[in-house]
């Protein structure tokens, strides 16, 4: 196994990462027993920079395969998260090569410009260290956005029927399937630029909590998405959309919600 | 940062602005394309109440729409938010309904622009 070299680069801060997709894009040609350039931030809340490692290609070797062996093989105190390695619990989305991704099912191969691959923690988060982010305000913006179920019957009522065809429950099944990576709230501009907005992720919760025939907050829904920093806030970029790890479409779902809140306002009820 | 209200505003103006500036585009390529002079479209646009109409409601629409817009580049670049935002809003509203109103109103009623 190649040594892992470790060495200081320049002084850079997490203020500038950005996640426009760029040059990484180009396919990279790392070829078995070859070595990987490896970029990883390293910092704090109050800054970092980036520190150079070589790690060895593998066949099908993934960023969190990269990132694990820094962490096992030359830098034992490197912080970063992850846990199904799978893609479905969304725990180790990470800045590869400024754009957020999905680390562990994200292949170095088709990531890495010339051999080189830059590693940063998402964006529009604060750092806890390393790699690692403090997820509170993505999930504090999920409640704000009441993204959770509303029941509105007892065990003793009848169950609300589903129709799986209905044009509804067809919108929610198509958004239904976020992991809560937050790689769409770190690609997202308008998280960027006004700290009040939701966010992609908790407006498509929303979306389809108000598509849910068993759902019975229409009206705490709406409220909550119609306020400041809600789904009119959204400029439709489309970065999450384009970003997003599973395919959703957050924009659809929040282009939705315009829709609704939109009507609701036209019938004079807010 | 927009209310149901304001973004349904701006949706509205937004729907009326776009026949209004096909018809605006047309206008000025006509009277390009024929040569009229300064003379010639003053002696067409005033006392017409049709020309009165259609460039009042787009100096009104271009209003409402640029006022609602400006807003939230106000409130994302600038941090403006609560009173200073509306402020600002209605201030913008003032002022492109006023321009526009005084330019229609010296091409149709003859006053001095």
């Amino acid at each position: 196994m190649t040594t892992a070299q470790k060495s200081g680069s320049g002084t850079d801060t997490i203020g500038n990462h950005g996640t426009g997709e760029g040059a990484d894009e180009s396919a990279g040609s790392s070829a078995p027993g070859a070595a990987l350039s490896v970029s990883v931030w390293r910092g704090g809340p109050g800054g970092g920079r980036f520190h150079d490692y070589e790690v060895p290609a593998r066949e099908s070797q993934t960023v969190l395969d990269v990132v694990s062996w820094i962490q096992q093989e030359a830098e034992p105190a490197l912080a970063y998260r992850f846990a199904c390695r799978v893609g479905m619990c969304g725990s180790c989305a990470m800045t590869v090569n400024g754009v957020p991704r999905w680390t562990c099912r994200t292949h170095v191969q088709r990531v890495a410009a010339n051999g080189r691959l830059q590693i940063a923690p998402l964006r529009n988060l604060p750092v806890i260290r390393d790699l690692a982010v403090d997820m509170d305000p993505f999930f504090e913006r999920w409640t704000a956005a009441e993204g959770r179920f509303h029941p509105g019957t007892t065990r003793h009522d009848p169950m609300a029927p589903v129709d799986p065809a209905s044009p509804a429950r067809r919108e929610a099944d198509a958004a239904i399937e976020c992991i809560n990576c937050a790689v769409c709230h770190a690609a997202c501009d308008t998280v960027a630029a006004d700290p009040d907005y939701l966010g992609p992720a908790p407006l498509n919760r929303a979306w389809t909590l108000l598509n849910d025939a068993k759902d019975e907050g229409r009206d705490a829904i709406l409220d909550a998405v119609a306020g400041r920093g809600g789904c009119l806030s959204c400029h439709s970029m489309g970065s999450c959309t384009r970003h997003c790890p599973n395919g959703l479409d957050p924009m659809r779902a929040i282009a939705g919600l315009k829709r609704a809140t939109a009507l609701r306002a036209l019938r004079g009820r807010r | 940062m927009l209310t149901p209200r304001l973004y349904l505003a701006q949706r509205l103006s937004a729907l009326i602005l776009a026949p209004l500036v096909i018809g605006h585009v047309a206008v000025m390529i006509y009277a390009v394309q024929d040569g009229l002079s300064a003379a010639e479209i003053l002696g067409r646009t005033r006392g017409s109440i049709g020309w009165a109409l259609f460039y009042g409601l787009f100096a009104a629409a271009v209003a409402v729409h640029a006022a609602i817009g400006l807003r939230v580049i106000a409130h994302e670049t600038l941090g403006l938010k609560g009173r200073g935002l509306a402020a600002l809003t209605w201030a913008i509203f003032a002022l492109l309904l006023g321009l526009g109103l005084r330019a229609v109103w010296a091409v149709t009623a003859g006053g001095a622009a």
